[in-house]
């Protein structure tokens, strides 16, 4: 959680513009600004959550990281090294530390591979020479830290439910001894009982190896649950992160306080104040002038039309991005 | 813990409740789940197994002629029946079970070897169509660059009807078996094509192929281990239907002279001869036609039965 350490990764200005295309010879229309212009980053051993709604550009982020296809702009370091920009050779080895976890158990499992096989997949890529033995003690051994049964090796995949599917998925995502595991909405298509299985699981990973987590999610009171610190987007943005107390007790941009005031509470008695937000999301084809969140924003004024507010310092480990908060008195 | 509630007796046990579970070893289990595929492959093995021992099931040669026994006509059911019920005395005579044709030949003989000629052009085209078309299937989902002319070459090919472009092949080559082979491929190949790049295409999408990429598994070893074993069920289906086709090409291109040359007995080539005759003496052209119509309806069934049972959302494996 501490700040004064080097980041394990950093994320400079990412942009991933994806081109439009359409008509007859496939010109270019337009580009879709999934991600424009976002910055953070994640120290060993934290865990760095990015929520927002739908098609806000999270998952883009994470895709971008670990450089399933190519960024428009910015810049992406592991350690210190810059990933986006290196030969596809040359990042193969980088490609060991950060590892992934979908949100789809059925479909991020190849149907044709055993669980060994998928497992080993991961080790085989950076390890050569290792017996057949050899490689089923391994996977044994990461079948024992995910909680799967030993006799799920020689199984295929459609014979488990989508809690241990999952976990075969976070099984291959640590395989290789990887440093940073992106989980794109790791949790999201499983019930609400296996979810908190997951997430203990997970978190009980990241005290044991030291793994930094960058944990995508729409889903703000999972994310409550395992969280150093909270980045909240909207359309391709950053619009505010903070340390996770921070952000649950004293949200300080619009649209984090309406995405708060949205997490269902469990007891009905609560007294609830809730923001509802106006109309949709903009389209992220043709984003709105300035503050991207001002065609929605209840407390809109002038300014946010023309000026693009930046990410400053709200308080003690939490940065926005609002006009508002230049003048606390209003806010 | 809680109280007992009275008026609610115990749930019956299933056993007595279910009407027992029919008792079925392994292949009455299959049989039982894929009845298509069962009815289609007997059908098909039974063929094959005569078209395999064509030369041992009292065949003779099938281009032999016999000016003097020409158009005699295949044994007279009613004679027999006769002979049977014991009103005739001495039993009908056979030299033909088919009978035989307007030079003389064995009909039976002749069909029996066609058997041949059809099961090869029908496999060969098959196989060298799939393993053609997944080339450039993979090679176009694959590269961009490729896909766009390779289609458009597909595209072309598939404007033109495929008989239509197997006669202009034929005409531009001389008259064997290779070349109706070569041929029917050629027409055959641009719908496998389309169909695996189009699995590959929603393959390379899938979240397990980007998790190999993101583990950094090589191209070659993601085609290999991930796309590859993925496109083989519906290109083995296509295969099946391919070689049904191929078979009836095959006969047609026969049929009109432009296909196996007419000293071979193929199916269609039988047809061919005996179509003059058709009026008076129908079994030259009959036993042929119901040959392949059998041979073909096998096939057909084969790869429907196939079809779903490679089907994943239709897939019950235990």
């Amino acid at each position: 959680m501490s700040t004064t350490m080097k980041p394990l990764l950093e994320v400079n200005a990412l942009k991933k513009h994806f081109p439009l295309k359409g008509g007859l010879f496939g010109g270019k229309r337009g580009n879709v600004y999934a991600v424009d212009g976002v910055s953070f980053a994640i120290s060993k051993g934290e865990t760095l959550s990015l929520v927002g709604e739908s098609g806000c550009g999270k998952s883009t982020v994470g895709k971008a990281i670990l450089r399933l296809f190519p960024i428009t702009d910015g810049e992406v370091f592991l350690d210190g090294e810059r990933i986006d920009n290196v030969s596809a050779a040359k990042l193969r080895p980088m490609r060991r530390r950060v590892q992934v976890v979908f949100q789809d158990p059925f479909s991020s499992l190849n149907p044709r591979q055993r669980v060994r096989d998928i497992i080993a997949e991961p080790i085989l890529n950076f390890e050569s020479g290792l017996s057949s033995s050899q490689i089923d003690d391994r996977v044994a051994a990461l079948m024992d830290k995910v909680r799967l049964p030993r006799d799920a090796m020689r199984r295929w995949p459609h014979e488990f439910s989508g809690g241990q599917r999952q976990r075969i998925g976070i099984a291959r995502a640590l395989a290789p001894g990887s440093d940073l595991i992106i989980c794109d909405e790791a949790v999201s298509a499983l019930d609400v009982s296996v979810k908190a299985q997951i997430i203990n699981l997970l978190s009980d990973l990241q005290d044991e190896l030291g793994l930094a987590l960058l944990f995508i999610s729409h889903d703000l009171a999972i994310v409550e649950h395992l969280t150093h610190r909270v980045a909240v987007m909207y359309l391709g943005k950053i619009v505010e992160v903070a340390d996770r107390g921070t952000l649950f007790a004293t949200p300080h941009h619009p649209y984090t306080r309406a995405l708060l005031s949205a997490v269902p509470v469990p007891d009905p008695t609560a007294p609830r104040n809730r923001i509802i937000l106006k109309g949709d999301v903009p389209s992220p084809i043709n984003p709105p002038s300035g503050c991207r969140f001002h065609t929605r924003c209840p407390f809109v004024f002038d300014r946010c039309r023309s000026e693009e507010p930046q990410l400053r310092k709200v308080a003690t480990g939490a940065m926005s991005a609002c006009h508002l908060d230049e003048v606390p008195s209003i806010a | 813990m809680s109280a007992t509630i009275s008026g609610i007796t115990a749930a019956p046990d299933l056993g007595e409740v279910l009407p027992p579970r029919k008792a079925r070893g392994r292949v009455g289990m299959f049989i039982h789940r894929h009845p298509t595929i069962f009815v289609g492959g007997l059908l098909l093995s039974i063929i094959l197994c005569i078209g395999i021992f064509a030369p041992f099931l009292g065949t003779v040669d099938p281009t032999a002629l016999a000016p003097a026994r020409r158009t005699r006509p295949p044994p007279d059911i009613f004679a027999w029946t006769g002979y049977w019920l014991g009103l005739d005395k001495k039993p009908p005579a056979v030299q033909f079970l088919f009978g035989s044709d307007m030079l003389g030949r064995d009909v039976y003989s002749r069909v029996l070897y066609g058997t041949q000629i059809s099961l090869l052009v029908g496999f060969s085209v098959a196989v060298v169509a799939s393993v053609i078309g997944m080339f450039i299937g993979l090679t176009s989902g694959f590269i961009r660059s490729v896909d766009t002319v390779v289609m458009r070459v597909m595209d072309g090919l598939q404007s033109i009807p495929g008989i239509l472009l197997a006669i202009a092949l034929m005409a531009l080559t001389r008259a064997s078996v290779q070349n109706v082979i070569a041929a029917i491929a050629v027409t055959q190949i641009p719908p496998v094509a389309r169909l695996v790049r189009s699995v590959v295409l929603t393959l390379r999408e899938q979240p397990y192929v980007e998790a190999a990429v993101a583990a950094g598994t090589r191209m070659p070893m993601i085609i290999l281990k991930h796309i590859l074993p993925n496109t083989l069920a519906p290109v083995s289906v296509q295969a099946t239907f391919i070689c049904a086709s191929a078979m009836l090409t095959e006969a047609t291109l026969s049929f009109i002279g432009a296909g196996t040359p007419p000293i071979i007995p193929s199916w269609g080539n039988i047809m061919a001869e005996g179509r003059a005759l058709w009026q008076v003496k129908p079994y030259i052209v009959f036993f042929p036609a119901a040959f392949l119509s059998v041979t073909v309806l096998a096939v057909n069934l084969l790869g429907d039965g196939l079809r779903d049972a490679l089907d994943p959302r239709l897939a019950k494996r235990i």
